[in-house]
């Protein structure tokens, strides 16, 4: 069989770092092609270069047996490639119809005829869908369906799907799955990446895993089991990152959260996190980790459940409410989110405990300010000219640094952190890493949200496993391995990734 | 603490920020410096003490006092377009319960406030807790005060009469050689500037127009401060009417008509930044200054009233042009 399409050696680098090393890809025609990998493997670069929305570094790519160069999306799309990306690109106002056929519209559009052919075509797929209606109206899995009733309305050879399943409930995945045994029947290349692998074992023929930008193999889905993908996946060395531990006293419950839910975002959690004690949150992007982490800090609302800070109910409803409680959160997108860049260190670095410089008529005492983040950046070995420089003039590392400085200011009993190294380089990682002991070692409850698990394991005494929107598990250091914590998340439970192996 | 490492990068970028930085501090002063210059080489009368009180006294009763509230606005990242319309009904309330009611020089200035602050919570409720955009919203009130004011007066002025003669006296009175009103606004842009650089509420809604929601996820009440900014900004543009009562003796509905257009540009020749996070009360004095002083050199040089209004936004735009390349220069 001679394949439809062929990568090779595709590498692609942004401003310096390496987002794909040599990759080679091939999709052969009538198959399913699971692509899997780690958040940042690369997946999703390697599918928009394939989609034309990027161009590789280095490295060529052949479709036909002959090299070509796609300078843009519609470039692949003329060469039958459709890419149905995980946030879907519909114009939200426009109708069913009309989105299908966008691009292909001749200047004057026949409604009638648009939606007949709009219907038939949705039909094919097995759905019903209203073709006058506009596409915002619609729920987010029959957009999905749109936008593939668009991918087939030109001839199409390659369609990648890019977790698709992520925003579908059982019963339309089911759906999909069927749609793309139907497209394989017909000779269709289908590029699939997922994080659930028991779906990608039901559908796949075969699979290629990435891994830090580099192709890690490609196996026939017979060769292999859950376990030795999973394998594939990981494997990096234990870095020695991680400073030597010391021992902590660990003591009282901090933080209790009982049967938290809200939407389907956040499924009956429920977990607790002791004084002294550092606490994992596992799983992949979108497992629920993050929304758990806003929920305790009032930055949303939860349908229900409790939430208790050392023994005390609160029902944080603003992160007024929560640092009130004593709580403390390093979010996500720290130059969103964490601190004001064009604003002054010292500024930054009290703003969430400003009762302290600040005397009864609200007036400023800036020397006393000035002497407390002085302190607090020796201490943290903030490394900048000045405390009053703005934060802008600081790198991704020492940005971090304010934004835990703030929090030890504020002095509160539990501090959440969000991807504390996102962004930061290794040296700088090292040096948060021993901040976040530290914080521990004051005796503060400590709760870890990563994607690196090898951060977890470096830091955590325990790791709690997330996935769907639940909690799935937990580690203890003994058991740390990133196949286990994998295993976890992404099929449901220890057992079930045993069984999965078996199968 | 170490310095940065890095020496050539952080002195190349020091250095484009120290030109940009240097033009956003002081390009307000630079134009105000050159203008009054140009304006006193080219008229004898311009420099005289009774023309430069009549500069303040001017800006003192249009843009003056109130671009402070809208400076604290603009800081926040909103705007407020109601404050023409506020100082109009703070204008005809003042006839209104002088007049008309009979109420006593405190009750009056009292009430006029009350009615600034009330229409300054009502935009500041809708921007704070329902998102509405704070340009929308202050239009609104724009029309609702104006209309109030018309309702109030039945589009007619109320002369003050006999029991306003302490706001007369107030609006024609001097002290220390100086008219009271101009006074009274050097006094709201000092405690302006005390409050912005000295107390936390200063430094949160600076914050604020910086990055709202790196402020909210510190643990800061926001909601609280924005619906503030716009009480201070409705309470000063109410100020403005009951100035602008006791120098013409009447309250009048017809005050302030398209007086939010002066203030904001004021703030922005001041150098304040529309994207909030920038902005500082000696630059917007200057930049009320030089809205007054242009005026005032083209009546000096008999420039007719239509034309005024085009040189009036020509100058605009050039001063604009110097903030934005100020502007640049640090983010480019």
């Amino acid at each position: 069989m001679s394949d439809l399409v062929r990568l090779n050696s595709i590498s692609k680098s942004f401003g310096g770092v390496d987002a794909l090393r040599a990759v080679d890809f091939d999709i052969r025609p009538g198959e399913v092609h699971a692509l899997l990998g780690e958040n940042g493997a690369g997946k999703s670069t390697l599918m928009r270069i394939l989609g034309g929305e990027m161009q590789p570094s280095a490295g060529s790519l052949e479709i036909g047996g002959k090299t070509v160069t796609l300078r843009d999306p519609r470039d692949a799309r003329a060469l039958g490639i459709a890419v149905i990306h995980q946030e879907l690109a519909l114009a939200p106002d426009l109708t069913v119809a009309e989105n299908i056929f966008l691009g292909q519209l001749s200047a004057v559009v026949s409604h009638s005829a648009l939606r007949k052919r709009a219907r038939e075509l949705i039909g094919r797929l097995g759905f019903a869908i209203e073709p006058g209606r506009v596409v915002s109206s619609l729920a987010i899995a029959h957009q999905q369906v749109v936008e593939i009733a668009k991918a087939l309305s030109q001839d199409v050879k390659i369609i990648v799907f890019d977790e698709p399943t992520a925003v579908l409930s059982a019963q339309d995945a089911e759906r999909l799955h069927e749609i793309i045994s139907g497209l394989r029947g017909k000779g269709v290349g289908v590029v699939y990446i997922s994080h659930r692998l028991d779906e990608v074992f039901r559908i796949a023929d075969r699979m290629t895993v990435l891994k830090d930008g580099e192709k890690v193999g490609t196996v026939a889905v017979g060769d292999t089991n859950v376990d030795g993908v999973i394998r594939m996946m990981v494997g990096r060395p234990l870095s020695s990152l991680f400073p030597p531990r010391k021992e902590r006293q660990v003591g009282k419950v901090v933080l209790k959260v009982n049967n938290l839910s809200a939407g389907r975002r956040v499924r009956n959690v429920s977990l607790e996190v002791r004084a002294g004690e550092i606490v994992g949150l596992g799983g992949l992007v979108g497992s629920g980790r993050t929304e758990v982490a806003r929920l305790i800090f009032g930055a949303d609302r939860p349908d229900s459940g409790s939430i208790e800070i050392k023994g005390k109910l609160i029902a944080p409803r603003s992160p007024r409410d929560a640092v009130r409680a004593g709580i403390g959160l390093v979010p996500e997108d720290r130059k969103m989110q964490g601190v004001v860049l064009d604003e002054s260190i010292r500024i930054n670095c009290t703003m969430a405990r400003l009762s302290d410089v600040v005397n009864g008529l609200g007036f400023l005492r800036q020397s006393a300010e000035k002497k407390t983040v002085t302190a607090l950046g020796q201490s943290l070995r903030l490394k900048a000219a000045s405390i009053e420089n703005p934060v802008t003039s600081l790198s991704g590392g020492n940005q971090q640094k304010v934004v835990l400085a703030k929090w030890f200011h504020a002095g509160g009993d539990l501090i959440i952190l969000d991807e504390p190294t996102r962004g930061v380089d290794v040296g700088a990682k090292t040096e948060i890493y021993g901040l976040i002991n530290r914080l521990a070692e004051d005796g503060k409850a400590v709760l870890v949200i990563s994607s690196e698990h090898m951060e977890l394991f470096g830091l955590c005494d325990r790791i709690i496993a997330m996935g769907q929107g639940e909690v799935r598990g937990e580690l203890q250091p003994k058991d740390y391995s990133e196949e286990r914590l994998l295993g976890m998340t992404m099929v449901g439970s220890l057992t079930a990734a045993a069984a999965g192996g078996q199968s | 603490m170490s310095s940065i490492t890095d020496t050539a990068v952080a002195t190349s970028r020091n250095r484009r920020l120290d030109i940009s930085t240097f033009l956003q501090r002081f390009g307000t002063a630079g134009i105000f410096i050159i203008l009054v210059v140009v304006a006193s080489l080219w008229s004898d009368i311009f420099l005289t003490k009774l023309n430069m009180l009549n500069v303040l006294r001017q800006v003192a009763s249009s843009a003056g006092i109130m671009a402070v509230g809208m400076l604290f606005v603009i800081l926040t990242r909103g705007i407020d377009l109601s404050v023409g319309s506020i100082a109009a009904l703070g204008s005809v309330l003042t006839g209104y319960f002088v007049a008309i009611h009979g109420y006593s020089t405190p009750a009056t200035i009292l009430f006029v406030l009350l009615a600034g602050a009330g229409c300054g919570v009502v935009t500041g409720f809708f921007v704070a807790y329902l998102r509405l955009p704070s340009f929308v919203m202050s239009l609104a009130m724009m029309a609702i005060a104006r209309g109030l004011s018309l309702i109030i007066s039945d589009g007619r002025p109320i002369p003050l009469g006999d029991n306003g003669t302490a706001f007369t006296d107030f609006g024609s009175g001097f002290l220390f050689g100086i008219p009271q009103p101009v006074l009274l606004m050097f006094a709201v842009f000092i405690v302006g500037g005390i409050v912005l650089n000295f107390t936390k509420f200063g430094r949160i809604i600076t914050a604020i127009g910086s990055n709202e929601e790196a402020v909210r996820l510190s643990g800061i009440a926001v909601p609280r401060y924005i619906i503030a900014v716009y009480v201070i900004s409705g309470m000063l543009a109410s100020v403005a009417g009951i100035i602008s009562s006791s120098r013409t003796a009447v309250g009048s509905s017809q005050v302030g008509v398209a007086a939010e257009l002066n203030v904001i540009a004021a703030v922005v020749i001041g150098g304040a930044s529309l994207m909030g996070g920038r902005g500082g009360v000696v630059n917007t004095f200057l930049g009320a200054l030089i809205m007054g002083i242009i005026a005032n050199i083209m009546n000096l040089a008999g420039v007719p009233g239509y034309h005024q209004q085009v040189y009036m936004g020509l100058i605009i735009i050039i001063a604009m042009l110097i903030q934005y390349s100020a502007g640049t220069l640090k983010h480019g």
